[in-house]
């Protein structure tokens, strides 16, 4: 009887429509992917196999990917393979799309865990920092960098850090993060240090500048006057009364942080030649390797989406004012 | 957000110092300039348009034509030396910036364009209209936008117009949330109401009376989104899926040259500086004029102004 209770709350409700609103998402995005890579090429086979190719190959390539039948029903056909883990196999050297994928999958996972484990409390705590300090210089230089940092492309400020620390000034890091085949990405550390970097300023100024206006937003409150007038110490008054209430956009930038990663790695880890998602993606683009594009495209995605719907539930039940509000996917 | 369309009365102290013969729009940007980061964001700005726009007429060689021998260091005919081929790494910089901008331009405009008649029609109409353009947008909004861009140009080839198609696509819901906001208070104002009471036609209020009011915001994210489209379409072209080689073009030419930095830096050097003044550049001036329109403007200075009428 409770669990129907919650189940009915206006809370429950909203939270289902944006898990719904995903759903629909990702529905569309496999509709896209499959339209991107299976209709609009015109032969998927020639564009595969190039202009030179001879008809008996084009002929079974174009059997093997059921290019005969028409489309919604080789949709439907693809999606069923997709939803029962049949990725397809690669175009190139027809080993299938799942084994080839995992091992980035799992670098790509190493960057993007070293960049939040190192990254997001560095830049909460400096939105912290700036926010106590507000208007004295330490503010204005990390508000100024974060201003200057927002408005550079990931590719730039990867290709400065390289300029800086692996071939023009210093020569302290390796420029490209190549991982012998085999090798754990932990097996040289040096290489990590370029592509996190990269991926640790990008993210800095969102995380930063959310935090920063958040507590603010708190400590000019009239709650945080009455404690401070109570004679609370100040590490108590910020810890304990302030943090908590500055804390639910800082999630949700958290959260859409993690997602703008799933896609921002792409142009970092080919900028270094780091063997995961992003690189794979770039390699099957330029070799035309179809299912490997699919499969990749569609984890990224996925978890893009995933993320954005569990940025939007977490700040639903961390902040109360929200749980009566509708849209709130965050712009960009 | 607050404040958009409210008139904020003249500023005295700016209606007194400027003389009367002075423009409107001389005295507007005399206000809006002695903001440091507005100056720095035009200033940076400024110079890189001026040589993508000046830069194809003194290129000194043809931006295809082999000059030396690959990655050669600067000289007396070739300032900033050579590329991996060998070509003059200045006249290539010099044309290298018109495709990227002039793509970013079309595909932000466009973008803004759409998402802003999205955003103040679903402000005006409100009820089911705006139920359906919204729920639309959050769908189109929770998009992996960028990875879908880089699939739908790896797969279709290189070609202007999907690209700026693709990237006005990205931004058309961000701008319509933002410009739905705005238009949302605006729709119930009284001029509104006369306008319909003497029977305008909802696309004359929409451009004529709703419009003009929003016209901060619109600007705002006019700059937001060109920052945005510089980073993306550099990006494709970084990645060699916006021009195809021996185009001259900043982001193809990080890529082709990033090999040979330590024979010669220049082709790498020069171009990254160049798309991260731009972008710094545009986002400064982004941010300025947002303060500017947050912080209560003398916006009205332009509207009472003595010299409404002459040509500015």
């Amino acid at each position: 009887m409770r669990l129907r209770h919650v189940l009915r709350s206006p809370l429950a409700r909203l939270i289902s429509r944006r898990l719904a609103i995903g759903l629909l998402t990702i529905f569309l995005v496999t509709v896209l992917v499959f339209v991107a890579t299976e209709v609009l090429p015109g032969d998927a086979a020639r564009v595969a196999l190039g202009r030179g190719a001879n008809e008996t190959a084009l002929a079974a390539l174009r059997a093997r990917l059921h290019l005969d039948a028409p489309v919604p029903i080789r949709y439907a056909r693809w999606l069923a393979d997709l939803c029962t883990g049949h990725l397809g196999t690669s175009l190139v050297n027809g080993q299938p799309v799942g084994s080839l994928i995992a091992p980035r999958v799992a670098k790509s996972a190493i960057l993007l865990g070293l960049t939040s484990i190192i990254g997001i409390p560095l830049s909460i705590a400096a939105g912290i920092v700036a926010s106590l300090r507000r208007g004295r210089r330490l503010d204005r230089v990390l508000s100024t960098a974060a201003l200057l940092i927002a408005a550079l492309p990931e590719f730039v400020v990867g290709i400065g850090l390289i300029l800086v620390f692996a071939t023009v000034v210093l020569r302290w890091l390796p420029p490209v993060s190549m991982i012998p085949p085999g090798a754990s990405a932990f097996s040289k550390p040096k290489i990590l240090v370029l592509p996190v970097a990269t991926l640790l300023l990008v993210i800095f100024p969102y995380v930063f500048r959310m935090t920063r206006v958040a507590m603010i937003d708190v400590l000019d409150s009239e709650f945080m006057e009455m404690a401070a007038l109570k004679g609370l110490s100040r590490w108590r008054l910020v810890m304990v009364h302030a943090l908590p209430n500055a804390i639910s956009p800082t999630i949700q930038v958290v959260a859409l942080t993690f997602a703008y990663l799933a896609g921002g790695t792409v142009m970092v880890e080919y900028l270094f030649g780091y063997a995961g998602l992003g690189q794979g993606l770039m390699q099957a683009i330029e070799a035309r390797d179809i299912p490997i594009i699919q499969g990749i495209v569609l984890l990224l995605a996925t978890v893009y989406v995933l993320l954005n719907v569990g940025a939007d539930v977490a700040s639903i039940l961390v902040t109360p004012r929200l749980r009566e509000g509708a849209g709130l996917w965050q712009a960009s | 957000m607050a404040g958009l369309v409210t008139m904020t009365p003249p500023d005295s102290a700016l209606e007194t110092s400027s003389g009367k013969g002075e423009g409107a729009l001389r005295r507007w940007l005399r206000a809006f300039f002695t903001d440091a980061g507005a100056r720095w964001g035009a200033g940076l700005t400024l110079a890189v348009l001026a040589l993508v726009a000046v830069g194809p007429l003194i290129a000194p060689y043809s931006s295809i034509d082999f000059i030396g021998t690959p990655f050669e260091a600067p000289s007396s005919y070739a300032p900033l030396g050579t590329d991996i081929v060998g070509r003059d790494v200045l006249s290539r910089v010099l044309s290298g910036g018109t495709a990227i901008l002039s793509l970013s331009t079309v595909a932000t405009l466009l973008g803004v364009m759409a998402g802003g008649m999205l955003g103040i029609g679903a402000g005006y109409f409100k009820g089911m209209v705006d139920d359906m353009i919204m729920r639309t947008l959050d769908v189109l909004l929770a998009f992996p936008q960028t990875i879908l861009a880089l699939l739908f140009v790896s797969v279709l080839g290189t070609s202007f117009v999907l690209i700026a198609v693709l990237v006005a696509a990205i931004h058309a819901p961000q701008v319509a949330r933002v410009i739905r906001a705005a238009a949302l208070r605006v729709a119930d104002e009284d001029f509104v109401e006369y306008a319909r009471c003497i029977g305008a036609s909802p696309l004359r209020i929409m451009l004529r009376e709703i419009a003009p009011n929003v016209i901060g915001p619109l600007l705002v994210e006019l700059g937001l989104r060109f920052t945005y489209s510089i980073a993306l379409i550099a990006g494709l072209s970084f990645l060699g899926l916006a021009q195809e080689p021996p185009a001259p073009n900043w982001g193809l030419m990080l890529n082709e040259n990033r090999i040979g930095l330590l024979e010669n830096p220049w082709p790498v050097v020069v171009p990254v500086l160049l798309i991260a003044i731009l972008t710094v550049g545009v986002n400064l001036l982004t941010d300025a004029y947002g303060r500017w329109i947050t912080h209560g403007a003398p916006r009205s200075a332009i509207d009472t102004s003595p010299s409404v009428g002459e040509p500015l």
